[in-house]
């Protein structure tokens, strides 16, 4: 994605920035803040009056509002409304019981499409400014721009990269009628904002999964009416297919440094993980068993695949290193009936995944297992959850579940203290894939 | 599959016998019933015409009745399973062997049958059971005569719901095999 704001942000002059205030912060506040963390952005000044078509200061709003962080002051409360650091009483904000304040003005060139956003980010108690700086861009890149303040507002305070301008790929299936569904992959903003379609299809499109870079996807598609792999470029939308054994080619999954493809073949008779190598085209096989072995992840150092099989009759979360025997394979959920589409947090020691306690009570729901401690904690208490991603900086898990018979797409933090609901789309959303950092 | 082509031995024992029985003793009562009920259905449906036909040009009644039902059984191309299990239901066992036999005695014709799971599980794990149960039909068919070469098995896994809602009702129509011409 160009994000000339960015760079033109670089000749433009940085106002302060207090690297040293932010790491010293974050220990504060992250420790022990049970309730949101009392917030105010005021509405951004247009210079020169005018309208734009997005409200920067409502997109860091929510941004921050979303993630359960925070807590947003209504700008009908406020007492004053600035827009730079001469108009700020930090009194006016300490009587309405804010920690922090964010203030910005937004300025259009005459005749051009450039804008220049200058925003300023305070601490309230300690009566310091945070950040701040002046960022450009086209007019279009308004939402980009109140993403990547949330970014540097999240980070100030609670010591965590931001993911605000991360963007996720899910899947729709639109019913026309009994005979036709449109099935598409759709890219958009982390927030379910500015959706783009990526491929179309009359024929199922499945398991959509980023390359580390961002810049590719990897995705199953049936348009030759069998499920093949086919990788395509999401700038250009250049596509090529890197699959075609016979019977099921399912679940590309990129190894982290990119050069690798985990999937699921059923070439030799039943379903077994597979890694092929995307510069030679070498396919090795991983697993060999009868039953069904799929839903390859990579562990975070690249070594290992974590998969589910039901060779204990039912789905149960293995590991195996690449390169052992395929007897060599370590069982990692012993206490669920049904436990599936697993995927280890970057400290390789939590493992995400969907989760049927017992026969008895059949919700699937997102969980957390620490492979060390034992732990679960069950984050989601929906029936129908499933596929989970999660954001690049691990705050939040987006996932696919069911609302009133339609299929949407929710997040929440890995506490499961918070949770929001993308909106709602045309068809069933599902098989959501939370992207890397993109810059 | 060694399992399955046993129990298969076994029907068709059964089934030959009820032929032999019939030929003997075509004035038995039940056996009335049985013809009266499938040429009903039998003139319902499109093929009735061809049915007469091969009536009355056979000379043995029991033959076309085999026929009929042959002709009933591949007019069932839906199967339904339980849930999360991939082999088809013991009821289905005689209609698939019909289709076994139609694909024998058809060495060009060519089926696909395409698996299907309910929407409860992981999606990649209902892609890998709607598979199995596919293969299981698959193997059926061939130990019953059928040809490898004759039939295609794909995977819709999840995705391709015939009855869209949550309710035990709507599974139990989208756990499925499908029988497709091609």
């Amino acid at each position: 994605m160009p994000r000339l704001f960015t760079q033109l942000a670089l000749l433009s002059s940085f106002i302060a920035l207090s690297f040293a205030a932010r790491a010293e912060l974050s220990i504060q506040i992250t420790q022990g803040v049970d309730n949101p963390i009392p917030i105010s952005v005021v509405p951004f000044t247009i210079e020169g009056g005018g309208f734009l078509s997005e409200d920067v200061g409502q997109i860091v709003t929510n941004d921050l509002e979303q993630v359960g962080e925070f807590k947003a002051l209504s700008p009908a409360n406020m007492l004053s409304l600035p827009s730079q650091e001469s108009e700020v009483f930090y009194r006016d904000w300490g009587i309405l019981a804010q920690d922090y304040l964010l203030v910005g003005k937004i300025d259009r060139e005459l005749g051009s499409q450039l804008i220049h956003v200058q925003y300023e980010f305070f601490d309230i108690n300690r009566e310091m400014k945070l950040a701040g700086e002046v960022l450009t861009g086209s007019v279009t890149q308004l939402r980009d721009i109140g993403h990547e303040i949330s970014n540097v507002v999240f980070e100030a305070v609670t010591g965590t990269e931001g993911a605000f301008t991360t963007q996720i790929l899910y899947i729709v299936a639109d019913y026309i009628n009994p005979e036709l569904t449109n099935f598409r992959l759709e890219k958009a903003d982390y927030d379910g904002q500015r959706a783009q379609i990526l491929l179309e299809s009359q024929e199922p499109i499945m398991s959509p999964s980023w390359s580390p870079t961002g810049q590719d996807v990897a995705y199953v598609s049936f348009e030759t009416d069998l499920p093949r792999i086919y990788i395509q470029n999401i700038a250009t939308g250049q596509r090529r297919q890197v699959t075609n054994y016979p019977n099921i080619n399912s679940s590309p999954v990129w190894s982290p440094d990119g050069s690798k493809l985990a999937m699921v073949l059923s070439k030799d008779g039943s379903p077994d993980l597979y890694v092929q190598d995307l510069n030679t085209n070498q396919l090795q096989r991983v697993t060999d068993h009868p039953s069904i072995d799929t839903e390859p992840s990579w562990t975070p150092d690249g070594r290992s695949l974590v998969f589910m099989s039901d060779r204990t009759g039912q789905p149960q979360i293995y590991q195996i290193e690449l390169g052992a025997s395929s007897f060599n394979v370590e069982r990692l959920t012993y206490d669920c009936y049904n436990c599936a589409k697993a995927k280890f947090l970057p400290d390789g020691v939590n493992l995400v995944h969907v989760r049927r306690e017992t026969r008895q009570s059949p919700q699937y729901q997102i969980a957390i297992l620490n492979i060390e401690t034992l732990r679960v904690i069950t984050l989601t208490d929906t029936s129908l959850d499933e596929s989970p991603s999660l954001a690049p900086n691990g705050s939040m898990i987006m996932y696919a579940t069911k609302f009133n018979g339609k299929g949407v797409l929710d997040a929440v933090s890995i506490d499961g203290r918070v949770k929001f609901r993308l909106p709602s789309t045309q068809g069933d959303v599902r098989e959501p894939s939370w992207s890397p950092f993109l810059n | 599959m060694v399992k399955q082509s046993k129990k298969y031995f076994k029907i068709s024992l059964l089934v030959c016998s009820l032929f032999v029985l019939g030929a003997c003793s075509s004035t038995s009562d039940s056996d009335s019933d049985m013809e009266g009920t499938t040429s009903e259905n039998a003139s319902d449906s499109n093929n009735s015409g061809s049915n007469a036909t091969s009536n009355a040009g056979s000379n043995s009644g029991q033959l076309s009745q085999e026929e009929i039902r042959a002709q009933n059984a591949l007019r069932q191309t839906v199967f339904y399973f339980d849930f999360d299990i991939a082999e088809f239901k013991a009821a289905d066992r005689d209609t698939l062997t019909f289709h076994a036999r139609d694909l024998a005695s058809n060495p060009n014709k060519r089926i696909r049958l395409e698996g299907h799971a309910d929407e409860r599980g992981t999606r990649e794990y209902n892609l890998a059971l709607g598979e199995r149960r596919g293969n299981g039909v698959l193997n059926y068919l061939i130990v019953n005569g059928a040809s490898r070469s004759q039939i295609e098995v794909v995977s819709y896994g999840e995705e391709r719901p015939s009855q869209s809602g949550q309710s035990e009702q709507a599974y139990s129509r989208n756990r499925r095999v499908e029988v497709v011409g091609r």
